[in-house]
């Protein structure tokens, strides 16, 4: 075991995965000199060379779709789109023929490509820095989407990504990026399957399932609750597709209550789907209306104060369970 | 250029190919047998016939929504894309990509796109994986003249250029993006001047004389094939059609449509290849029939092949 911040867990992933299998190639702006945008690159230009670490020009459309196009021929590409709002320069790419082509071509095309990608608010970035796009994200069919809260799930998730024979993106959120957020990491090789939740607090009166920033954001809310006496079960559902909807409404049936807290404007949000899932399929589970916890429909300000008030938090968090009970 | 008999009469058989496929086709849609949109290759044969004879099986195309013509050039069998444009089971893609999206990795079509421009990149990514896998494949990408004002154009051809890969990009200019004439849009006589901008070759043929084409396109495969990088081959043709059928095609000056159509390829090349006596006026008669009877036969299999299972809407969304 050694202590691991979500940086070094992300660096490690790729290196164990570039390692296991010579097909997997990187494609990126700034992924060389860099390592690109935040280090999690760094030394795999060294070790794999500028044929298999590819720095490629300032052009997102054609990252995307060079790797669509080496994955249909055997390859098996990470497409790194620095920021999640860039994804709307290769949104062809991504809505049209990433996430299509496998069932337009009745199943004859494999398209094992991982896209990685930061989002989250909380640094002053502005709106082009900062933005989630969940709930777009989740819409799209045959589009698998990976949230790691933590190094140890970011680890073992973007490994299981890479090997995952379909289209994948794999979210990071910028605030996890601090020196002081560390996990203890296996010293031997593990992988997370795809679509496993994780109960990150057990609890009893109310299930709240958050993800990625908001996990931290509900445990620490989870200690002031409990010195109201309130018990809350925090479940992370560490990927939004495909979802571990039993590991939520197994807690559901335990609590009755149902909070779903996200980093993204409600509507049409990832919880939104999420809610709807759980309301049509455990209701009967249900003693009170299933809450949300999101950003207002704007886009994410840039002034630090406006920015923390665009943020959901731990207060909202307390004060929706305490209305609750 | 010599270039074998056997070849020569080869590439006549399938333009014809392509040329009766999209009569049939044309037919059955405006009887209502066939579904959805249909964008005709017609007129356009010798671009596809002399990029395509200069390609191995394994070498790999990316086509576009008017791609009858790539996939037959390429290889296809016309009953299996006969059932696709019917929806059947048969169909190469088991009728869920229809008739703008034919792909077949067997024959290296690794897909057909419906947004103009986006064949682009994705040929630059196969032919980035042709060379990272150390093959001599090469990657045609078959756009438009439209496509060239794309961003895309850009992205990919500027990747490809630096990346020094095995692509080359055919533009067929056929005058028109879907009704507007590319003079309009774009203030380059030649499109291959194009090519310039990213220290690429670029070079421009008459696209309705498919040894023309097959020359300029067979020294851009031997560069590429040989490390030697990318290129761009425009080739100046004409859609004796309208964009989509059932369009007017009000925005065609009437003396412009009877000027290529006496440049219509396939005439061309057919009174050529008499006259070079490479082909005798009966043997051409032969092939002509021969390839009607193909296509008929290609519509019965067409109408033979069972529609796919209702539950087949959830199959083939993930591997």
């Amino acid at each position: 075991m050694k202590e691991t911040t979500f940086l070094q867990a992300v660096n490690e992933a790729l290196f164990e995965e570039m390692e296991r299998d010579p097909n997997v190639i990187l494609l990126g702006e700034d992924v060389r000199i860099w390592g690109a945008p935040r280090g999690e690159f760094k030394g795999l230009f060294d070790k794999y060379g500028p044929e298999r670490v590819i720095d490629t020009p300032i052009s997102e459309t054609a990252i995307l779709g060079g790797a669509i196009g080496a994955a249909a021929t055997g390859m098996r590409p990470i497409a790194n789109i620095m920021y999640s709002s860039f994804l709307g320069v290769c949104g062809d790419e991504l809505i049209n023929h990433l996430t299509q082509t496998r069932y337009m071509s009745g199943g004859k095309i494999k398209l094992p490509v991982t896209i990685m990608s930061y989002f989250g608010a909380g640094f002053s970035a502005g709106a082009h820095h900062s933005s989630s796009l969940h709930g777009l994200l989740v819409s799209i069919p045959a589009l698998k989407v990976v949230v790691p809260s933590t190094p140890y799930d970011a680890k073992g998730l973007l490994k299981s990504a890479i090997r995952d024979d379909n289209p994948t993106i794999f979210l990071s959120h910028q605030m996890l990026m601090r020196r002081s957020l560390k996990d203890p990491i296996p010293d031997e090789e593990y992988t997370i399957p795809l679509g496993k939740a994780d109960v990150k607090r057990e609890g009893s009166d109310v299930t709240v399932v958050a993800t990625v920033l908001m996990v931290h954001r509900a445990l620490s809310a989870a200690e002031k609750l409990e010195e109201k006496g309130i018990s809350i079960e925090i479940i992370d559902p560490r990927t939004l597709v495909p979802l571990d909807k039993q590991a939520i409404i197994d807690s559901v049936k335990k609590t009755g209550r149902l909070v779903v807290m996200t980093e993204e404007p409600s509507t049409g949000s990832a919880a939104s789907t999420l809610s709807a899932i759980i309301a049509e399929e455990a209701f009967d589970f249900l003693d009170a209306p299933i809450k949300r916890i999101n950003a207002p429909d704007t886009p994410v300000p840039f002034s630090p104060i406006l920015e923390k008030v665009w943020m959901p938090d731990e207060e909202d968090l307390i004060a929706a369970v305490t209305e609750m009970i | 250029m010599e270039i074998a008999r056997e070849k020569l009469i080869d590439m006549y058989r399938v333009m014809v190919r392509i040329r009766a496929f999209e009569k049939k086709v044309s037919k059955e849609f405006a009887a209502g047998n066939i579904p959805g949109f249909l964008h005709l290759y017609t007129g356009e044969e010798a671009v596809a016939v002399g990029t395509c004879a200069n390609l191995s099986p394994d070498d790999y195309i990316t086509s576009t929504h008017r791609g009858h013509g790539h996939v037959i050039a390429k290889g296809g069998k016309t009953d299996r894309m006969m059932a696709e444009l019917y929806g059947k089971v048969a169909g190469y893609n088991k009728g869920k990509g229809g008739s703008m999206h034919i792909a077949d990795m067997g024959i290296g079509i690794i897909g057909a796109y419906g947004i103009v421009g986006s064949g682009i990149p994705i040929a630059v990514g196969a032919a980035l994986s042709a060379k990272l896998r150390k093959t001599d494949q090469v990657a045609i990408c078959f756009l438009g003249d439209g496509a060239t004002n794309t961003g895309r154009f850009h992205e990919g051809v500027n990747l490809a250029a630096c990346l020094n890969l095995p692509v080359i990009f055919i533009i067929e200019n056929n005058v028109y993006a879907e009704s507007t004439r590319i003079s309009d849009t774009c203030k380059l006589a030649n499109l291959a001047d194009r090519a310039c901008a990213y220290g690429i070759p670029g070079v421009t043929v008459e696209g309705n004389d498919v040894l023309a084409v097959y020359e300029a396109v067979g020294k851009a495969v031997a560069r590429a094939r040989k490390g030697q990088g990318p290129a761009l081959v425009e080739c100046k043709t004409y859609r004796l059609r309208g964009h989509f059928e059932g369009d007017m095609q009000t925005y065609k000056p009437p003396e412009e449509r009877e000027m290529w159509q006496k440049k219509d390829p396939i005439p061309r090349f057919r009174k050529y290849l008499i006259k070079k006596g490479v082909l005798a006026e009966k043997d051409a008669e032969r092939i002509d029939q021969e390839i009607d009877e193909e296509i008929e036969n290609a519509v019965k299999f067409a109408e033979e092949s069972p529609l796919p299972a209702p539950e087949e809407v959830l199959t083939d969304v993930s591997a």
